[in-house]
């Protein structure tokens, strides 16, 4: 298919994006020395899913940690550039972390429950930032659940611990406690890599009710995964952004040979 | 296709699926060629068998080939030009199916038409003529297939038209021949039934052209006219 391969520049012509919430711009990423993201620019469009697909060690899981700055909490791993969100560099040293991640939430690829009760497991995070009420704490509770579309299975069972759910009620838990300190954006790495199919179609659901009021940005090994929860998909290999575009355009008709060759299965 | 799948049995099997159409597309070219003789010739109960058998066989491998498709689909959610040639194989199979029913009419009418001299004329010649153009552009077709070949499908859709032309000028003849003798209206309509099947041939032969442009530029460019395919056709 020699006819497919493209310009070396990356393409974003067929991603329209209206409205970014957060946009990437000359983004590089150290682990020491190493150069593990490379001039990264991108836009993560608002009340989108998007995702960040491509091989091991592709920069994929480096990029979503900078945008929550999830990498400051190690020394010797720096970023540069500029990845605005809410008119502000959030590279900035002035951008206050815990604001920021309160904004900015993140789940694990293993589902990480607090040994707590699952009640407490939500309201632990509020209590950082909001001096609520017992009812609005309830209320505030109650609605996370239901969002995380868990609130059914755990209603009965809120003083119990949250270790003692199965993994997939585990993960929405934590998306449940993501949401509950009512983030902007909500990231997702690998959130379904540990689960069953059933668990994993449930969290696949969910996503597409929750990108009407958080901004998605997720990363996944699972290719058909990327295909069937997201509106725009970025491919990226060895630290390069690749390819960014429309989901639907990225699986029917990659403009770059290297895309293709990574979604249909003839990489390397 | 540049480069092999990282999992070597899902090549195998597509593959397998590309090869079922040329080999389904050959026996097309065969039981074609046999109703060519049908026109031409005199009468062949031998041949008429053949035809009928030729089709059964046609119906089996679309079914197969569709089947091996759909398999695809459920055990390697192919994408982008896998995905694109998995839809296009099973198109393909159903516009061969096709032409192996009009094969057969084409087939069957011929043996009734016989008899009628004043109307042998038409049918030797230009039904013949037009019928072995038919059957070029089918090999055309299935060439550029197998050859990825998006510039071979474009001439194709240009053949098309030149049948399309043929198929009108057999109607006018035949439409002469009517008034001057109305004995002849039965084995003309024959006829006209006949020229309509080579020219609805022509029109498989196209879509076969179209999904291979379809294939490999990931443009659908059904419904397109052939100025629009050209220049699809021409953009790198």
């Amino acid at each position: 298919m020699e006819t497919l391969v493209a310009t070396p520049e990356v393409r974003t012509e067929h991603a329209p994006i209206t409205a970014p919430k957060m946009s990437m711009r000359n983004l590089d990423f150290y682990y020491g020395k190493f150069h593990a993201l490379k001039n990264v620019n991108l836009d993560v469009a608002e009340r989108r899913v998007t995702a960040f697909i491509g091989p091991s060690g592709c920069g994929k899981s480096t990029l979503l940690r900078t945008l929550n700055r999830m990498y400051s909490l190690y020394p010797g791993q720096r970023a540069t550039g500029q990845i605005l969100f809410n008119g502000e560099n959030l590279l900035d040293a002035t951008v206050d972390l815990n604001m920021l991640r309160a904004k900015v939430g993140m789940v694990f690829q293993k589902p990480t429950p607090f040994p707590m009760s699952i009640y407490e497991n939500i309201a632990f995070g509020i209590r950082l930032y909001e001096n609520l009420s017992e009812r609005e704490m309830d209320e505030r509770v109650e609605t996370a659940l239901a969002k995380a579309a868990i609130l059914d299975e755990v209603k009965d069972k809120l003083k119990q611990s949250g270790m003692a759910l199965s993994g997939g009620q585990q993960q929405r838990l934590c998306i449940a406690r993501a949401i509950a300190v009512q983030p902007d954006v909500l990231l997702l790495d690998e959130p379904t890599s540990a689960l069953d199919p059933i668990s994993t179609a449930k969290i696949e659901g969910l996503l597409s009710d929750l990108k009407r009021d958080y901004t998605i940005a997720m990363v996944t090994h699972n290719m058909q995964q990327a295909a069937r929860v997201s509106d725009f998909t970025a491919y990226m290999y060895l630290g390069d952004l690749i390819e960014f575009g429309e989901t639907d355009q990225i699986f029917l008709r990659p403009m770059r040979k290297e895309t293709e060759d990574y979604i249909t299965g003839r990489f390397g | 296709m540049t480069q092999d799948h990282t999992n070597k049995q899902f090549d195998v099997e597509m593959e397998g699926i590309r090869s079922g159409v040329l080999s389904m597309g050959g026996m097309v070219e065969k039981q074609l060629t046999r109703a060519i003789k049908a026109l031409s010739q005199e009468e062949d109960a031998d041949l008429l068998d053949a035809v009928g058998a030729d089709e059964a066989a046609i119906n089996q491998l679309q079914i197969n080939i569709d089947q091996q498709c759909a398999q695809i689909i459920a055990r390697r959610q192919p994408a982008a030009v896998d995905l694109r040639m998995v839809l296009t194989v099973s198109k393909i199979v159903n516009d061969l199916e096709r032409i192996g029913d009009e094969v057969k009419k084409i087939a069957y009418k011929a043996a009734q038409t016989r008899g009628s001299d004043q109307l042998t004329r038409v049918r030797y010649y230009d039904v013949g003529r037009a019928a072995a153009n038919a059957l070029a552009m089918l090999q055309h077709a299935l060439d550029a297939f197998a050859r990825l070949d998006v510039e071979r499908a474009a001439s194709i859709i240009d053949e098309d038209e030149a049948i399309d032309a043929a198929f009108s000028a057999i109607l006018r003849q035949l439409i002469s021949y009517m008034m001057e003798d109305p004995r002849t209206i039965t084995p003309a309509l024959e006829i006209v039934f006949i020229a309509k099947s080579i020219e609805r041939i022509g029109d498989h032969a196209k879509n076969i052209a179209e999904a291979v442009v379809q294939v490999v530029k990931g443009k659908d460019v059904r419904h397109s006219s052939a100025k629009q395919i050209r220049a699809e056709v021409a953009q790198p």
